[in-house]
């Protein structure tokens, strides 16, 4: 689908997202995007903005059920795998899907996918429960009053990020893992040698056997 | 806090990418959300970094099941109340809202400390893997030629510099390396305000400001 793109060396997530991003221009130019028959599985994105408005605007408790059920296990294993215990990452869940009720107020479909804006929260907590750091946030935007967003806009919204994961999934493995590690993988290998005191050519030997051990798992 | 549209230097992808996937130390974050206030162009670049992050919960290989009752436990968290938010800051001309929280109020609250030739700084309390502070170049001087040892950003909040790479205003980030020695001198206009973060200490080429350095903890 993306063969007319010239491949570009990969050497850091940031150029795999680089890539994500030529290809999605060049699909769209091709009107390659403009239907999406694809079933992949999961609710359209878009759906879940209606969950978060019912939160928001009626503290509907069932529709606020269906973003945990969707989402908890999500956040939870994003927990773990940047370097939560499994009891740490569910106490941060339950905490970050709270903040999602608390916060619903604040949702802008016309800026964020309801995962990108449980991705923020999510990523907030870990900072705070892992480094124990304030995590500095951008001021307010302070143009204008705060209108109700424009439907086309949230609809456009929520498509450019639906064709960002289908990009995104239909990169190389070793593309994604990349892009995965910059994401999931909090800590450097100096800053684990540092938290468990272990020394750093050990961290790094377990750390390559681990991905050894994955690489032969998914053959 | 008023927009501009005239900053010439931005920061980098990867700085941007690692704000958005929260691995920067907190200097870093510190010196990315200031120039996000100020940045509408480097803001929606960190925002779709934010959907990529997005894109990568969704489709987490593989998900972790709560425990039993964790519904329940979350609504009742929820009906806990709202944890109570940290009151605003009120607005400062020189300083954008996280820089505020950092100084504890505007820019008459810095607590200034001379370093030398009319130069001052203010240290930001952050994590100790990289560190953050303000500085203080009085309308045309110059801060002494010098090098880096890692990475130091430097972002102009009030004034001008200007040094061999270019001239930077308000929002502007000079990014520099172990490749880049410098000497900025501040515009004649106006002292001038920055944020400095690095990651290791400065390097001062002359042999006074070398002896100085230590006393400077920077």
């Amino acid at each position: 689908m993306f063969a007319e793109v010239e491949p570009v060396e990969i050497e850091s997530a940031a150029d795999a997202v680089d890539q994500v991003m030529r290809q999605r221009k060049s699909s769209i130019r091709k009107g390659k995007m403009a239907v999406n028959r694809e079933d992949d599985g999961c609710k359209p994105q878009a759906e879940w903005v209606s969950q978060v408005l019912r939160i928001r605007d009626a503290q509907d408790k069932a529709a606020f059920a269906e973003l945990f059920r969707h989402f908890a296990p999500r956040v939870k294993a994003f927990l773990i795998k940047s370097g939560s215990n499994p009891s740490q990452a569910e106490e941060c869940t339950q905490e970050v899907m709270a903040t999602l009720w608390h916060k619903a107020y604040l949702f802008d479909p016309s800026r964020a996918s309801v995962a990108t804006w449980v991705y923020t929260i999510a990523r907030n907590r870990r900072i705070d429960l892992l480094r124990k750091e304030r995590r500095p946030e951008p001021e307010d935007l302070t143009w204008g009053p705060e209108a109700e967003p424009e439907q086309a806009d949230i609809v456009s919204l929520q498509q450019e990020t639906a064709h960002l994961r289908k990009a995104l999934k239909a990169l190389p493995q070793a593309q994604r893992d990349l892009i995965e590690k910059a994401y999931f993988g909090d800590l450097s290998h100096r800053e684990i040698a540092a938290q468990t005191g272990l020394p750093l050519g050990t961290i790094k030997s377990r750390i390559r056997l681990a991905l050894d051990r994955l690489r032969h798992a998914m053959k | 806090m008023k927009m501009s549209n005239e900053i010439k230097h931005h920061l980098t992808d990867e700085l941007l990418m690692g704000y958005s996937a929260g691995t920067l130390p907190e200097a870093f974050n510190l010196m990315v959300a200031t120039h996000l206030s100020l940045c509408d162009a480097c803001r929606a670049q960190a925002e779709s970094y934010d959907a990529l992050g997005g894109c990568m919960l969704q489709d987490v290989p593989d998900t972790a099941d709560l425990a039993d009752g964790a519904l329940d436990a979350t609504l009742a968290l929820i009906a806990g109340g709202a944890p109570a938010e940290t009151p605003k800051r009120p607005s400062c001309d020189v300083l954008p809202a996280p820089l505020r929280d950092y100084v504890g109020g505007s820019v008459s609250e810095i607590k200034w400390k001379p370093v030398g030739m009319g130069v001052k700084q203010a240290i930001l309390p952050t994590s100790a893997a990289a560190s953050a502070r303000l500085l203080f170049i009085p309308a045309g001087a110059a801060v002494p030629d010098h090098g880096h040892k890692g990475m130091e950003l430097t972002m102009v909040l009030q004034g001008a510099f200007s040094d061999e790479v270019d001239r930077f205003a308000r929002g502007d980030v000079e990014i520099a390396d172990e490749d880049l020695e410098h000497m900025p001198v501040a515009d004649i206009s106006a002292d001038c305000i920055c944020l400095a973060v690095t990651d290791a200490p400065l390097k001062f080429n002359s042999l006074i400001p070398r002896l100085v350095q230590p006393f400077l903890r920077i």
